[in-house]
């Protein structure tokens, strides 16, 4: 004897998404980012406000210095990666609550693409491609160890 | 046996007048109001303190204005039909007192936000319905039926029990900052209604509920704002529930 299975309707709302979890992932993301950002941020903070001199050590010397070493560099791209993205992804979200129209989705979503990709490359490009001494610049703003480089 | 005699006014409840500002729209239109136009309008009417709003609008109704319409069936907290925003907060007009609301000044009674208005404080719940039903809220087995009671042990039964107390009276989803920009959006109270089966041991559907709720506007659309559980008459911690969903979704274990 079998029992009639109940006959369900597929969901009102289908998604329109080939990836059935994207905005489970979306989530998790959102999770983990959040707190490794705390920690790089108030950390980043801290290194440059609060030890040494404070506010007034940061100058061109001041990061040019930072950024010699493997581990800032390291440090600030991931902070520039995770931040656009997880800041991203937050406009996503609020793009698809508030905007209703579809074309007006599309036209968002893609300025908000092309700008965090945009600002991720500018910011590695710059954090990669630094000069500490530029050639024609005035000794006394650049970083000690550049005397040993002339 | 003389204590009566003495103090009278022992358990007398004195009236007092309220002001009640209420959102009113009609579809056919008043003399002063085009067809569909919301407007306020104040009522002053005689009520004790131990009154509930939902006296105080009956008043209005069977005293001042008959064209006032607005939901209620019980009313006494158990039907679900008059959630209503009464003082920028969703709750049933049935369970407010007025004491509780400063009587001394205007309260402010408007429609659920996010559906539809029909009438005064009418609604459309059908988009609200509808949710419900996407969710499948019916227990789902597969095999033969037994011939008696399926049972489950107390432990298990208190796995769903908060969520077993939901009335459909809205508050919750129409209480929502989610549900009011995105309609599509299940809302919380859908959530709710699924998490009732979905932590029941002896349903089987679990993952096709799961499977709806992982959608582009399921669970995920919730940003943990907790105006739900605020909202909520029935004291049901709703925002724990869609967070117990998630956790479900995101481990893969019930």
């Amino acid at each position: 004897m079998m029992t009639a299975q109940p006959s369900v309707r597929p969901p009102r709302t289908p998604s329109g998404r080939t990836r059935r979890n994207a905005e489970k992932w979306s989530w998790v993301f959102m999770r983990i980012t959040g707190p490794v950002l705390l920690i790089l941020i108030v950390t980043h903070l801290f290194i440059n406000l609060m030890t040494g001199d404070g506010i007034s050590q940061i100058d061109f010397a001041f990061v040019a210095g930072k950024w010699a070493s493997p581990l800032w560099q390291v440090w600030d791209l991931l902070m520039l990666v995770l931040a656009l993205l997880h800041g991203g992804n937050g406009m996503r979200l609020l793009i698809n609550d508030y905007a209703h129209h579809p074309w007006l989705r599309k036209v968002l979503h893609s300025a908000l693409g092309i700008a965090v990709i945009g600002i991720i490359v500018l910011g590695a490009l710059v954090i990669f491609s630094f000069d500490p001494c530029p050639v024609d610049a005035d000794p006394s703003l650049l970083p000690s160890f550049c005397e040993d480089v002339r | 046996m003389t204590a009566t005699a003495e103090s009278p006014a022992v358990g007398e409840v004195k009236a007092m007048q309220v002001t009640l500002r209420i959102l009113r729209t009609n579809p056919e239109g008043t003399d002063d109001h085009a067809p569909g136009e919301s407007y306020w309008q104040e009522f002053q009417v005689e009520a004790h303190a131990t009154d509930r709003v939902l006296d105080a609008l009956h008043k209005i109704k069977w005293e001042q204005d008959g064209s006032l319409a607005f939901r209620r069936s019980c009313a006494h907290g158990v039907c679900g039909s008059d959630a209503m925003r009464i003082n920028a907060r969703n709750r049933l007009a049935c369970k407010t007192l007025l004491k509780d609301l400063n009587p001394a000044k205007p309260i402010i009674v408007e429609p659920i936000k996010g559906l539809p208005v029909e009438k005064d404080l009418i609604v459309d719940m059908e988009p609200f319905f509808a949710s419900y039903r996407e969710i499948m809220p019916f227990l789902v087995t597969t095999g033969n039926a037994p011939t008696r009671e399926r049972l489950q042990s107390p432990e298990d039964r208190q796995r769903f029990d908060d969520t077993t107390k939901c009335i459909l009276c809205a508050a919750c989803t129409t209480s929502c900052p989610v549900f009011w920009t995105d309609g599509q959006y299940f809302g919380p109270q859908a959530i709710v209604g699924a998490h009732r089966f979905i932590f029941d041991s002896r349903d089987e559907g679990q993952w096709d509920r799961l499977e709806i709720l992982n959608d582009k506007a399921g669970v995920w659309k919730c940003r943990t704002a907790f105006n739900c559980t605020e909202a909520c008459p029935r004291g049901i911690e709703v925002t724990k529930a869609i967070s117990e969903v998630k956790k479900v979704l995101t481990t893969g274990e019930i």
